[in-house]
């Protein structure tokens, strides 16, 4: 068995106080929520925090609220089994619920936590592996070394993003609220990323997310998942499909947005979906073909490289089928796309 | 000695015709039992190997090549050894002499003396007072290499061999060669009415027995080594650490406990067991070394990948005339036991169906990848796929149906392969109709609309071969029976439980035989201090061979016991019947005995009561070189039918259920047997659809752990349903013949067979990824640009 490198740890009772301890260790200091990644990768060498900083007893950052103006506020320590589970959710943001549906395995969903989620490292098979493997190529840039071996001479790291929630949270608009040592403050999470596979998110140091707030979503909305991976349970995705579908009374399409992830080191929007499907009556033959249309965007707009396990070349061919078939299961309010 | 002449395929007293195929006769066998351990690992008091805890125990790690071919030139442990709490460090120096599991071609050494053959070869070993001290020091060792040129093509090695990766082999990258040929195939084929040609490619697996592998060694003051592992060969692991140690056997006792699966993947003797019992001799104190999951798929010894190429022909009304094979066999860096490997993958191709002509030409070439070996199905699960793939090409060509070429094609029962092996008692046509019947094939094949099929496939495997990996004369199984005045019958086998239950089956056979309770009943197993001899777990041998000693020690037994009984109750032994715990005169209902009372009487009659039992092969096999690898004393037999459904636009292939009838002889325990069936169709399904033993480009295992090595969960396992068929063989344990690994074998021809039933293409190359599949229907639909696809889209959604 792989050991797990020695660390401390700390179990607060308050934000403040493990904001605290995060300040005063530093960058020998990591929070762990669930820890269905932080382990592995610490079982791997790949972060070697000296103090862990658990955030399990802060009770506040538990549980899936809706505000009084219908908002959902979800707590960032909130299970993913609690998240796909819940009524509301499953009510408000239905994109959300199916994506925390498929996140790993039922074992790891009841550990793994939707912020734990969103914070999730970037993949890449030349990193997700142990000490000893990296050492006999060399390392990689994302850790312990200079150069890419997917892009071999690339000079940008290209690890994926892989956490299932973000492409759903994108297409909801939601927002990220983050306490600090300078206090708190609140992003959309659109904003929180950069294409970098290193660190592929705005996250200051000592920083932990708190809540993830999903605006109030219109009587019409719809939305769905789908994902790609090579078993029914476990996998990462392979590649990752959001959708969003907001309707009026005479179900014609008001709002529109597909976000894929599992691409490159950041989800990606894809563009001119909304000037495609706007206006479009659900079931109609035009309907029909401006999701081929988008499926087809998608396609132009989507590039994987080999950063994950698997055919790069298929997960391309797969973007426009799972975009397309992604927006007619939310057309029927049903979903998600997975193979079974 | 050989117990195979002494008793039939019958229960114990004869009432029994020979070849009857009642089971009312047996109290014990032929029913659904609980396995012996089934409990204890339920509940987790099972002890494995890493369970053992030993005072002043050090923990061993073991530092590896990052260089798939390197020379070492240099190894300076001197840092390691100065960290505080190293105990020792070992070389390859430390254990110069090399081992094989085939005595004929030791080519490993336990840590790397000049050469590193692939990533993860073994370098040196470490013993420190904990794992993370042996774990820092692996750093501190310094090891300078010269690299050199990795093969990682094995159609490169073939035919370049500068520099070789073994020095002292005279074929250059050649492991082994074997080229047979029996009759005429060139003419054979020439008169043939229809030929199909086709190159097909089996990727690599592995095991990934969820147990990894584990070792502890122990020296007593009297100079005894002690090596607990997580083997499936306790024999031969002895006889290899008595050679590379330079012990008298005598002085090794070498002890397995229970494990976590094998599947093939623990029948080598490991770098591990060496480095424990070597550091703990120069430690004086306890060693033990667990690998993680990622050195358990570097030492590997799975599935060989294979190019094949095949040429088949047949007669017009389906009979084949020839079969022609030349099979490419990457072999990965050590020979294992690819000696075998090279015949099994033409040797075991002659059955089901009778082949008047067969040639094959199997070359087994050194790759610089982790060594491959026995998996599940030995060698010729890969040859088995091809060539029922194959022979649905022909059965296309002549517009036959696949299940009636395959009745047309039977060898037949009692009768002699094409390559002189022997074959008794064979079930092939029964398990067609198995499979005929409940997949409703008659009514569904070809009518289940685009995208969805059935596909079916048969074939054959030993239950053990007359082939001891060294020569010799002495049984290949024994059993020793120790008789208790308590009514306990201790039994001593050397056969290595692997998870499939044989100390399972020999409780059953000694409470068959003895009329006990299985309560009454304790196995000893695979302790080489304890137990006889047996071969161990692989080639499918234990039931058939254990079970047979079991029968044969009990016989000696039983025959005191009876007489004990008859004499006391002054009547005829025919009268007395073993049975339940109890000795019952069968003609007076109110005459019986304990079992404790029995064996005490028998011990007052005849003195301390035990016997021992072996079991041997008869002579067996072709009179030629390599005649007897693969020839075994029975056959078991398989056909599947695999219902497939393909979605088109993405190319992912389901199985939605599968049927897997099986020839075992007789099912000892049938919900064993059914279990050994499902899993075996498990694994090959998995074979075709998931699983990939993979190296990248630099020659490193693309993904060693059970996140990328993708096992199928129980969400991607389809219906199962096992069909037992009970052929009764003249010569297994009451008609008893293997179970464990034939029925692996159809399940991944059936399943390409059922995509063709399903869409029309051909999946000729492992795995049958969605990419395949869908590059597949564009070749299919550019070759054939004006075949009408009105009928076939009707399926489609």
């Amino acid at each position: 068995m792989l050991r797990l490198p020695k660390f401390e740890l700390r179990s607060p009772r308050t934000l403040s106080e493990a904001i605290q301890l995060l300040e005063e260790a530093g960058p020998a200091a990591m929070v762990i929520a669930g820890g269905t990644d932080l382990v592995p990768n610490m079982k791997h060498e790949l972060a070697t925090p000296e103090l862990l900083v658990s955030l399990a007893h802060i009770e506040e950052l538990r549980g899936v609220r809706r505000e009084p103006e219908g908002a959902l506020a979800i707590g960032a320590m909130t299970s993913l089994a609690e998240v796909a589970a819940s009524e509301l959710v499953q009510r408000f943001a239905p994109a959300l619920a199916q994506a925390c549906s498929l996140v790993a395995g039922p074992q790891l969903r009841a550990m793994g936590t939707l912020g734990g989620n969103v914070l999730l490292d970037t993949r890449c098979q030349w990193f997700n592996q142990s000490y000893f493997w990296r050492q006999a190529l060399g390392f990689c840039m994302k850790k312990d070394g200079s150069v890419c071996h997917v892009v071999q001479g690339g000079k940008n790291c290209v690890a994926a993003a892989s956490n299932d929630t973000a492409p759903a949270l994108m297409t909801l608009g939601a927002r990220l609220e983050l306490e600090g040592p300078e206090g708190s403050r609140t992003t959309a999470i659109d904003d929180f990323w950069v294409a970098d596979g290193i660190v592929n998110k705005k996250l200051g140091a000592s920083e932990i997310l708190t809540r993830i707030v999903v605006p109030p979503t219109p009587r019409g909305h719809r939305g769905a998942y789908g994902k790609l991976r090579d078993r029914g349970s476990i996998d990462f995705p392979l590649l990752g499909v959001a959708v969003r579908l907001d309707v009026d009374e005479t179900e014609r399409v008001a709002h529109a947005d597909v976000v894929v992830t599992a691409l490159a080191a950041q989800p990606k929007r894809v563009a001119k979906v909304g000037d495609t499907l706007r206006g479009q009556t659900l079931g109609s033959p035009e309907f029909e073909s401006a999701v081929l249309a988008v499926a087809e965007l998608a396609r132009k707009q989507c590039r994987p490289l080999p950063n994950i396990p698997g055919d790069a070349d298929y997960r391309r061919e797969m973007v426009p089928v799972y975009v397309k078939r992604t927006l007619f299961a939310a057309a029927r309010g049903d979903g998600p796309v997975h193979h079974v | 000695m050989s117990a195979r002449d002494l008793h039939g395929p019958g229960a114990p007293w004869g009432a029994a015709t020979p070849g009857s195929k009642s089971n009312t006769d047996f109290k014990v066998v032929g029913r659904a039992l609980r396995k012996l351990d089934g409990l204890s690992k339920a509940t987790g008091a099972a002890l494995y190997a890493d369970d053992l805890q030993l005072p002043g125990m050090l923990h061993a790690k073991t530092l590896r090549s990052p260089h798939p071919h390197a020379r070492v030139l240099r190894v300076d442990a001197s840092r390691a050894l100065a960290l505080p709490g190293v105990l020792a460090v070992i070389t390859g120096a430390s254990m110069p002499i090399k081992y094989g599991v085939i005595p004929w071609t030791p080519d490993e050494n336990a840590l790397a003396v000049d050469k590193v053959r692939f990533i993860g070869d073994p370098v040196a070993a470490v013993a420190a007072l904990d794992e993370d001290t042996a774990n820092a020091a692996l750093k501190l060792i310094e090891v300078e290499y010269q690299v050199l040129h990795a093969y990682l093509d094995p159609f490169e090695a073939l035919v370049r061999h500068d520099p070789p990766i073994h020095e002292d082999r005279k074929e250059g990258n050649i492991s082994k060669n074997v080229r047979l040929e029996f009759g005429a195939v060139d003419e054979a084929l020439a008169g043939a009415d229809v030929v199909v040609e086709d190159d097909y490619e089996f990727h690599g697996t592995t095991h990934a027995a969820i147990e990894p592998h584990c070792a502890l060694a122990s020296c007593s003051a009297d100079g005894v080594l002690t090596l607990w592992s997580s083997t499936q060969i306790t024999h031969y692991v002895h006889r290899a650490l008595a050679k590379v140690l330079e012990l008298p056997p005598h002085k090794i006792r070498v002890v397995q406990l229970n494990l976590g699966g094998a599947f093939g993947g623990k029948s080598d003797p490991f770098s591990l067991e060496f480095c424990v019992a070597k550091l703990a001799l120069v430690t004086g104190r306890p060693v033990k070394m667990l690998w993680t999951r990622e050195e358990v798929f570097y030492a590997h010894r799975g599935r060989h990948p294979m190019h094949l190429h095949y040429k088949s022909g047949a007669t017009r009304d389906g009979k084949l005339t020839g079969v022609d094979a030349k099979i490419l066999i990457d072999g990965g860096s050590y020979s294992s036991f690819g000696l075998v490997t090279t015949y099994y993958s033409g040797q075991l191709l002659t059955g089901p169906y009778h082949f008047p002509t067969y040639r094959f030409d199997s070359s087994r070439v050194f790759t610089n990848k982790p060594p491959c070996g026995p998996k599940r199905g030995h060698g010729s699960v890969q040859p088995r796929f091809a060539f029922e793939v194959q022979l649905d090409q022909l059965a296309e060509r002549l517009a036959l149906d696949p299940i009636e070429i395959r009745r047309r094609n039977f060898q037949g029962d009692f009768t002699r392969t094409v390559n002189g092996q022997r074959v008794t008692s064979n079930g092939f046509l029964q398990c067609l109709d198995a499979v005929e019947r409940a997949s409703g094939w008659k009514q569904r094949r070809g009518k289940l609309g685009r995208g969805r099929g059935l596909g079916v496939a048969g074939s054959m495997y030993i239950s053990g071969t007359n082939y001891p990996v060294y020569p010799n004369e002495m049984p290949q199984a024994g059993i020793q029976l120790k008789l208790d005045r308590s009514g306990l019958v201790t039994v001593f086998t050397g056969g290595n439980d692997i998870g499939q239950g044989s100390n399972s089956m020999v409780a059953y056979v000694v409470a068959e035989e003895l009329g006990l309770k299985l309560e009454q009943i304790r196995v000893v197993a695979a302790d080489t201090d304890l137990c006889p001899v047996d071969l161990g777990a692989y080639s499918s041998r234990v039931t058939f061979m254990v079970g047979n000693a079991a029968i044969d020690a009990c016989r000696k037994l039983r025959a005191q016991l009876v007489a004990a009984v008859a004499q006391k109750w002054a009547c005829d032994e025919r009268r007395v019947r073993l049975i339940d715990g109890l000795a019952i005169d069968i003609e007076d209902a109110a005459r019986s005995m304990t079992s404790v009372e029995v064996f005490q009487l028998a011990e007052s009659k005849f003195d301390t009561l035990g016997a021992t039992g072996s079991y041997n092969t008869p002579k067996l096999g072709g009179d030629y070189r390599g005649g007897t690898i693969g020839a075994s004393p029975a056959y078991s037999f398989t056909a599947h039918v695999v219902e497939c459904e393909v979605d088109v636009e993405t190319g992912r292939v389901s199985v939605v259920r599968a049927w897997i009838a099986h020839d075992c002889g007789r099912a000892l325990n049938p919900m064993i047997v059914a279990g050994q069936m499902e899993g075996s169709a498990y694994m090959g399904l998995a074979e075709a659809l998931l699983e990939h033993h993979q190296l990248n480009r630099f020659g490193l295992h693309s993904g060693p752990s059970l996140l990328d090595y993708r096992l199928p969960t129980s969400v991607d396992t389809p219906e199962l349903h096992a069909l037992i068929v009970e052929s009764i063989d003249p010569e297994g344990p009451y008609g008893a013949k293997e179970a464990g690994e034939g029925p692996l074998h159809p399940s991944i021809p059936a399943l390409s067979n059922a995509i063709h039933d399903a869409l029309g293409i051909r999946l000729k190359h492992l795995p049958f990824t969605p990419g395949k599949v869908l590059a597949a229907l564009r070749q299919e639909q550019a070759l054939r640009p004006a075949r009408p696809h009105a009928a076939l889209d009707e399926g489609s959604r």
